[in-house]
């Protein structure tokens, strides 16, 4: 999962540890990262690593979705490896003062850092080494064993064992290995409370063009400031002015996915808060019909959907978009009911061509998109994993819809073809 | 500065309690989210508490906007003193209240100021709130006067993740998400609200309590609040703690507050009775 562990331009641990978690995805900003020196230098941590942990995760990790990151990068960079966290400390001192340091860094962090005051942190962790050295304490020096480590295998070993430091608690290492935040990363779908929170957010973009009503505490407020000749506020109401349409692939190949669409349906129905929600199922594409129920026992016409729904409908599609390649390209007509129609992608691309904002949910990961049929419907609808980070991601979108001329083309000519 | 630390009433993780320190070290906000029932409001009171603090509470609402934290101006009270002849209404610094920051920063003392649930206002609220948090002053436009905090606030923030929170907000923040707490920490906490329970019962509910958590698909898990109102009711039933662990969970209607949610325990627990 990992890129080879960086080592940074100076050598020590610590800058390892940023660059670590930088390549593993959390974002950590120059700007928290000097707000743990700060913290370091000013010793939060306690000098123990049990303290760093704690220090570095409060400061650098701003959502709980990257705990999980995190503690990875912190078993991987510090596992193994003699810390004592006075070392650390001198050997970043050296480093600040190295004028050298600054040449390795990539732009923004160079500019960052050089816009800094340095010399004064700097002068605080002096201050500090040189506090320690006067105390003589040792004791708090945390040694991993190298090949005897009883962190090692890989980071399977859930209990680990503590080497040293005061005693309570659970060692650092141990804590990062245990991954005890794992569910709580974003690229996993956990409940239907978190989708309806991310579906939630679907809705708030929906007051930007909300029809003009008269506030009434805002023109009360005016009148009087007015010295009381009336001064009316008129304000964007506040109502859900989203309607979503879904349209649920299932059986077959989506069977695997049951349980997750249906917690989407679920959170989309009690949480949404939505001016109108309508959903309907199909099977692998969408013909001539959709469904009112999953049975495929009512049928509504697919036509009469695009002319009655107007263009400001939100539209998500659900489903693994994988299925024969002719149950999508052939022409002859509705794959399941053998009339004679529209291929499967051309009823898709209406949909597209008649509502910008649709997007088309799949529970498989990207690493599957780029062949198949799934690409094919991915060229008519921008595609999300259905995780929260990608319905994150699909929000986003469907906040601010940005179609490509070249997809727009592509989708009109299918749109157009019978 | 004395370590945070909990207090008799609030049992707090290694974790949290670093956290509160390095906030209060840094001199910034600190963030706190969870689940549901894990503490996150009572955390404010506890730090208020341990450290001798007056308590300012904010609860933010979906209309609150960033400026009632500061002040309020009321402009229709003066418009009637004006109609009517109360008072001077020359003086507008008599229409002004301050908000909870606004007092904050105007005390003598240093006090704790709990923004409870910021995600629930609009997603400009925490920006509009930056350059308050950032330089601890503000200004009242209608008088001129600025309010600059005489001792910097403790400010402890509050979310349910219902909205994202603008980068540039979390950047000044530190941050802890508040885990729901393992068996042995729950123990401690459920001895805070019953210090007198029996061990094999303590003991007994919490191996229910987290059997019924784990079940797949609940729409609303128990959480603490709900586990220490179980252990009232299994106390007062005077209910055998062998009893707990069988098909037949007593008083399951202190833990569950959803009817999808029984429904699910009762299809998960169905098949045992069988074998």
């Amino acid at each position: 999962m990992f890129a080879t562990p960086y080592t940074a331009p100076g050598g020590t641990l610590f800058l390892d540890f940023f660059f670590n978690l930088r390549g593993a995805g959390v974002p950590v900003t120059t700007h928290n990262w000097i707000a743990l020196l700060g913290a370091l230098a000013k010793g939060l941590h306690g000098d123990s690593l049990d303290g760093f942990y704690q220090v570095a995760r409060c400061l650098l990790v701003a959502t709980e979705a990257h705990y999980d990151d995190f503690d990875r990068v912190f078993a991987q960079t510090f596992r193994g490896v003699a810390v004592d966290m006075r070392e650390m400390l001198s050997q970043l001192e050296e480093w600040l003062r190295d004028p050298k340091v600054l040449e390795g860094l990539d732009e923004a962090t160079r500019a960052a850092l050089q816009a800094l005051d340095l010399e004064t942190l700097r002068r605080e962790l002096l201050d500090r080494l040189q506090r320690q050295k006067e105390r003589h304490d040792g004791g708090n020096k945390w040694v991993g064993t190298g090949g005897t480590s009883p962190f090692g295998q890989g980071g399977e070993n859930p209990a680990g064992i503590r080497v040293g430091g005061q005693g309570g608690g659970r060692s650092a290492l141990a804590v990062a290995d245990a991954r005890r935040f794992q569910e709580l990363r974003r690229d996993l779908v956990l409940d239907t409370r978190q989708i309806a929170a991310a579906l939630r957010r679907l809705r708030r973009l929906s007051r930007e063009d909300g029809k003009l009503e008269l506030d009434l505490d805002e023109t009360i407020d005016a009148t009087a400031r007015n010295c009381g000749d009336i001064e009316v506020v008129l304000t964007p109401d506040r109502h859900s002015q989203v309607r979503l349409l879904l349209l649920l692939d299932v059986g077959g190949s989506m069977d695997p996915h049951a349980q997750l669409v249906s917690r989407l349906f679920s959170a989309a129905h009690q949480g949404g808060g939505f001016k109108e929600l309508r959903s309907y199922y199909f099977h692998n594409c969408v013909y001539g019909r959709v469904y009112e129920d999953a049975a495929f026992r009512k049928g509504v016409d697919t036509a009469g959907l695009l002319r009655e729904l107007d263009p400001k409908w939100t539209v998500i599609l659900v489903g693994d978009a994988y299925m024969h390649p002719g149950e999508l390209t052939m022409t002859s007509g509705d794959w399941w009911q053998s009339q004679r129609g529209p291929s499967g992608l051309s009823w898709l691309a209406r949909l597209a061509d008649r509502f910008p904002r649709s997007v088309w949910l799949n529970p498989e990961p990207p690493g599957l998109w780029r062949s198949g049929t799934i690409a094919e419907i991915a060229r008519v609808f921008p595609m999300f994993q259905l995780t929260l980070a990608g319905l994150e991601d699909m929000v986003r979108f469907l906040r601010r819809p940005s179609i490509t001329a070249e997809r727009r083309t592509h989708v009109q000519r299918l749109a157009r073809a019978a | 500065m004395q370590s945070f630390s909990g207090t008799s009433e609030y049992i707090v993780s290694p974790e949290l309690a670093r956290a509160v320190d390095v906030a209060i070290a840094l001199q910034r906000p600190l963030l706190i989210k969870g689940e549901p029932g894990t503490g996150k409001t009572l955390l404010a009171r506890d730090i208020a508490i341990f450290y001798n603090c007056p308590l300012e509470r904010w609860h933010v609402k979906s209309t609150t906007k960033a400026v009632d934290g500061l002040y309020q101006y009321d402009a229709v009270r003066r418009l009637h003193d004006s109609r009517f002849g109360d008072g001077d209404v020359r003086d507008i610094s008599r229409y002004i209240t301050l908000g909870p920051l606004g007092r904050a920063f105007k005390s003598e003392r240093r006090v704790v100021v709990l923004i409870d649930e910021i995600d629930k206002a609009d997603l400009e609220f925490p920006n509009d709130l930056l350059h308050e948090l950032d330089a601890m002053e503000f200004t009242i436009p209608e008088t001129g006067e600025t309010v600059a905090a005489r001792q910097r606030p403790i400010v402890i923030i509050t979310s349910n993740n219902e909205k994202e929170l603008p980068d540039a907000f979390l950047r000044r923040c530190v941050f802890h998400w508040i885990e729901f707490p393992d068996k042995a920490l729950m123990a401690r906490i459920v001895r805070v609200h019953h210090p007198d329970v029996e061990d094999r019962l303590l003991a007994g509910a919490l191996e229910a309590f987290y059997a019924l958590r784990a079940v797949e698909g609940l729409r609303k898990p128990p959480s603490t609040s709900e586990l220490i109102d179980w252990l009232s009711a299994l106390r007062h039933g005077g209910i055998d703690p062998a009893k707990l662990l069988g098909a037949k969970i007593p008083f399951l209607g202190a833990l569950l507050k959803k009817e999808h949610d029984f429904d699910a325990v009762a299809r998960r627990y169905k098949p045992r009775t069988g074998s």
